[in-house]
Formats: C-alpha cells, sequence, structure tokens
C-alpha cells in the first residue's frame, strides 16, 4: 500500500472512531426520546406510580433523587473543596504530598458496589443510620469525593502566586488569603466539579441499593432516616416488572429519559458555568 | 540609631546560602537602593525585611533584624502586623482580579476597618498618595485588569500604602514597564520618601542613581559596600563595585 492510500486509511479509522463516540451518545438520547417523550406531561412529574409501578407517574423516585443530591452536596462539598485548601495550600510538598495524590487517584478508582458495602457496613450498621437516605446520600458523597477534590485542587492550584503574595504582603493570614482570594478565583473551576459529581450521584444504582433505595413508597422521605425511591433504582424496578409492549414499557423509558435529561441538563449548567467564568479571571 | 538595624544575617534555602553576613544600617525617610547582579540576593535581602522567605519552605533565615529597636525575628512576633507595618511592591504588577476600590480596601478591611465611608477616604488618600486619583476616580467599581501596567503598578502601590505602613518595600517595581511608566513610579518614590522608608531592589543602576540616598551592593550574597549614592557611583570603596558600576562584571 502506498503512503498515500496508508495515509487516508488511518484517517478514516480515526474519523470512524470519533464517529462512533458520537452515535454512541445520539443513539442513547434519541432512543430513550422516542421510546419515553409520550410519557413526559405534567402528571408524569407530579404524580407517584401506581399499580405496582406500571402506571402513574415518577414524583416519588424523582423527589428521593433530589433530596439525595441535597444530602450528597451537604456532605462532599464541604469535605472535597476544604480537603483540596489542605492539599495544596498547606500540605507541606514532599512524599506526603504524593501519598496523598495516590490515595485521591485510587479512591476514584474503587467500583461502585464497594462504595456501597462500605455505606452498608459503615452508615447502615455500624453508625446506625439504618437503610435511609442519610446512609445512602453519605455513601454516595464518599463517592463523589475524588471528583470534587480532583477538581478543586486543578482549581486552587490555577490561581497564580503573585496573588497570594500579594495579599499575604499586606498582613493578611493564610486564611484570609484563601478564603477571599483563592476560593472566590477558584470557584467556577470548583462548581464544575460539583455539578458534575452531583449529577455522577444522581445516577449511581449499585450503593443505593445496598444502603437505602425501596421498590416502592406510597410517599415521599419523611426524614433523613426514611427509606426512599430513587429514578435509577426505579427504572430497573420497572424494567424487570414489565412485560415488553404493556404500558409499563412507556414507564421505564420516560423514566430513564427523565433521569437522563436531569444529568445531562446539569453538564450543559457546568459547561456555561466554566465558559462564562474563564473569560471573568485572566492571569 | 537607624530605623532598620541588620545584624549578621544569613539565610539558606537548603544547603544553599544565598545571604552571608550581612550587617546593613537603613535610615528612616530615606530611599535606599540595592543593587548587583542577577542571583547575588538582592531580593532574598529585602523579603527578609518583611518576612515573606517565610513562605518558602526551604527558607531559613539566622541572625537578627531590628526595626525601630524590636527584632523582627524574636520570638512572639506576629508576621501579619510586620508585613501591616512593612508593605511591598513587587516585581511584576500583582493587583487582584477584582474592582480598583477593592484591591484597596482588601487589606484596611482585613486589619478591622469596617466604616464604608472610613474605606471610602482610605482609597482616594491612597489613590491620591500613588498619583492615581485623577485617573481613575470616575471607574472604581472597574475591574483592575483594565489599568495599564503603569497604572496597576501604581494601584499596586497604593494597595500597600492603605494601611499606613512605616517602611515600603519595592522588588524591581518598574522591570516590567515602559520608560515613561517608570519615569512616573520614580517621581513617585522620590515624593514617598517624605512620609515613609523606601527600600528598592533594581537592577537598572541608572534608577538608584536618580532615586536612592544610600546605595548598597549585593554580590554573591555579601554586601559587598553601602553608602551615599553619589559617591558610591563616583568613587566606590570596593574593586568589585567599582568593576560592577562600570560594566566589567555582572
Amino acid at each position: 500500500m502506498s503512503r498515500r492510500s496508508r495515509e487516508k486509511l488511518y484517517f478514516a479509522l480515526f474519523r470512524g472512531c470519533g464517529a462512533l463516540v458520537v452515535m454512541a451518545l445520539v443513539t442513547i438520547i434519541a432512543y430513550m426520546l422516542i421510546g419515553g417523550i409520550g410519557a413526559i406531561d405534567l402528571d408524569f412529574l407530579t404524580e407517584p406510580p401506581r399499580a405496582s409501578n406500571t402506571r402513574g407517574g415518577i414524583f416519588t423516585p424523582l423527589i428521593g433523587t433530589l433530596y439525595l443530591m441535597g444530602i450528597v452536596a451537604a456532605f462532599a462539598i464541604p469535605v472535597g473543596v476544604l480537603s483540596a485548601v489542605y492539599l495544596v495550600e498547606y500540605q507541606k510538598q514532599g512524599r506526603m504530598a504524593s501519598f496523598w495524590r495516590i490515595v485521591v487517584a485510587n479512591l476514584a478508582g474503587v467500583p461502585s458496589i464497594v462504595y456501597g458495602l462500605l455505606g452498608l457496613g459503615l452508615f447502615v450498621y455500624f453508625l446506625g443510620f439504618g437503610r435511609s437516605l442519610l446512609a445512602s446520600g453519605l455513601t454516595l458523597g464518599v463517592l463523589v469525593l475524588p471528583i470534587i477534590i480532583a477538581a478543586a485542587r486543578e482549581a486552587i492550584q490555577a490561581v497564580p502566586p503573585s496573588v497570594r503574595e500579594a495579599s499575604l504582603a499586606l498582613g493578611a493570614t493564610k486564611w484570609q488569603t484563601v478564603r477571599h482570594h483563592v476560593l472566590p478565583y477558584a470557584m467556577p473551576g470548583i462548581l464544575t466539579g460539583v455539578i458534575l459529581s452531583l449529577s455522577r450521584a444522581a445516577g449511581e444504582t449499585a450503593p443505593i441499593l445496598l444502603t437505602g433505595v425501596a421498590f416502592y413508597m406510597s410517599g415521599t422521605p419523611g426524614s433523613v432516616f426514611s427509606q426512599f425511591m430513587a429514578l435509577p433504582y426505579h427504572i430497573y424496578a420497572v424494567a424487570t416488572q414489565t412485560i415488553s409492549g404493556m404500558s409499563g414499557n412507556l414507564m421505564v423509558y420516560g423514566s430513564a429519559l427523565a433521569l437522563l435529561a436531569l444529568v445531562i441538563g446539569m453538564n450543559i449548567v457546568a459547561i456555561v458555568i466554566r465558559k462564562r467564568y474563564r473569560e471573568k479571571y485572566r492571569w | 540609631m537607624s530605623q532598620i538595624e541588620v545584624r549578621d544575617l544569613n539565610v539558606w534555602f537548603d544547603k544553599n546560602h544565598a545571604l552571608k553576613n550581612v550587617n546593613m544600617d537603613i535610615e528612616g525617610k530615606r530611599i535606599t537602593a540595592i543593587i548587583g547582579p542577577s542571583g547575588c540576593g538582592k531580593s532574598t535581602f529585602i523579603r527578609t525585611i518583611n518576612r515573606m522567605n517565610d513562605t518558602i519552605p526551604s527558607c531559613s533565615v539566622k541572625g537578627s533584624i531590628k526595626v525601630d529597636g524590636n527584632d523582627l525575628y524574636g520570638e512572639d512576633i506576629d508576621v501579619t502586623q510586620i508585613r501591616k507595618r512593612i508593605g511591598m511592591v513587587f516585581q511584576k504588577p500583582n493587583p487582584f482580579p477584582k474592582s480598583i476600590y477593592e484591591n484597596i480596601v482588601f487589606a484596611p478591611r482585613i486589619h478591622g476597618v469596617r466604616d464604608r465611608k472610613a474605606l471610602d477616604a482610605i482609597v482616594e488618600r491612597s489613590l491620591r498618595r500613588a498619583a492615581l486619583w485623577d485617573e481613575v476616580k470616575d471607574r472604581l467599581d472597574k475591574s483592575a485588569y483594565n489599568l495599564s501596567g503603569g497604572q496597576q503598578q501604581r494601584l499596586c502601590i497604593a494597595r500597600a500604602l492603605a494601611v499606613e505602613p512605616e517602611i515600603v518595600l519595592f522588588d524591581e517595581p518598574c522591570s516590567a514597564l515602559d520608560p515613561i511608566a517608570t519615569a512616573k513610579i520614580e517621581d513617585l518614590l522620590i515624593d514617598l520618601k517624605n512620609d515613609y522608608t523606601v527600600v528598592i531592589v533594581t537592577h537598572n543602576m541608572q534608577q538608584a542613581a536618580r532615586v536612592a540616598d544610600t546605595t548598597a551592593f549585593f554580590y554573591l550574597g555579601e554586601l559587598i559596600e553601602h553608602g551615599d549614592t553619589q559617591r558610591l557611583f563616583e568613587k566606590p570603596d570596593e574593586k568589585l563595585t567599582e568593576q560592577y558600576i562600570t560594566g566589567r562584571m555582572g
């Protein structure tokens, strides 16, 4: 084969692989849209499921997922951001620092079912939260910590040292410098990581399966110690309950479409924030 | 008694002996220039005066620096108070990416000024003092990043003056500026010495000759010579100084 045609072949190969990625996303979205758009209306979003999840809406699991994200946010944002501050601003460089980096990187690689087991052992039994919203929220919080830490660390490191020097030279303490300068300037990057991590938490099934999600609840959770319904598990539950072609099928696609819209919507918000703020602070 | 008395000052970065037995007296309300070739320790030296070297983990300091008789490296010293009394302006203008107003009020705020009127007064006074007020008074709420390099540097000077320091350290403040902006900063420096003690590091010997009352020449971490600027440039005591100022070294 001549060099020219070989060049063409490889080029086609690369382009094909790229197209495959786009196709995958387009297919998923199209498939869910075609299957589920018929289900989505106001009633679907505001009414609880009926008749063993085969009819009615997704109000209860949708609210459960939103509550869950609230708990994840309340736990993982402060812990993740502050530990990133520690890693960048306070941790002395050296062996301990690289040890920390490895810990965080490996934390991100732990399979989600293992987090589920951790949550079951730690939050459900040891701390006695039972199978509950709180146990699931904290489990998911631990799961997304590495995402938040990585994003926050990158954003904090991108704030130039000259800004820190300026603040310290005016007699600010290290904390004042972090609080008034480093964190605000790093906020866009941190927010992006936060939103991505929340959308990841919204879609996880395995950890909540072990720590508190319910197949069916007659209402939204009364407290953080209640069990709850959540969209990803609801999709599984309905899908395995339904005989193909019956009305339940629409429920599955409708629920999946709602979850997909939630997650993609959040990712778009993250992209918009990143784009808008990238202009604002230029060094 | 001189305002700043440096005694047996030694600084190391890990094993690198950056400053060696420096003894130097710096007079109040004067401009003292520090000159010397790159890497001679001049920046390191002025950063020991407001203890900015503390932020570098590998740095260790021995000896004493007394300001008005109090040792900066003594026990029970609050570094933030030192840096409030001894301001610093850096080589590259480094305003905060905030409004001009917010740049000035940050330091007074963290040192306890809360009253809006008082802060407004500080902003005007500091900007006037740094010869920037007339250029920016109509756009105090605009980003400091819209200013030119020279204006940014004067903003940084105003920011340092906002907490009413006694001493202001300048670490090559004009090296990133054009000649016109440089001239403005030099005029400002001469004006500032009525109220402040000024120590300026410069790689530009003409600049030292133009603005400084006394000049110190550093070489390889040692203070070679310190004296009246005119005398030092016309009749240096040391052979090394002469070689440097005549351009045969450095």
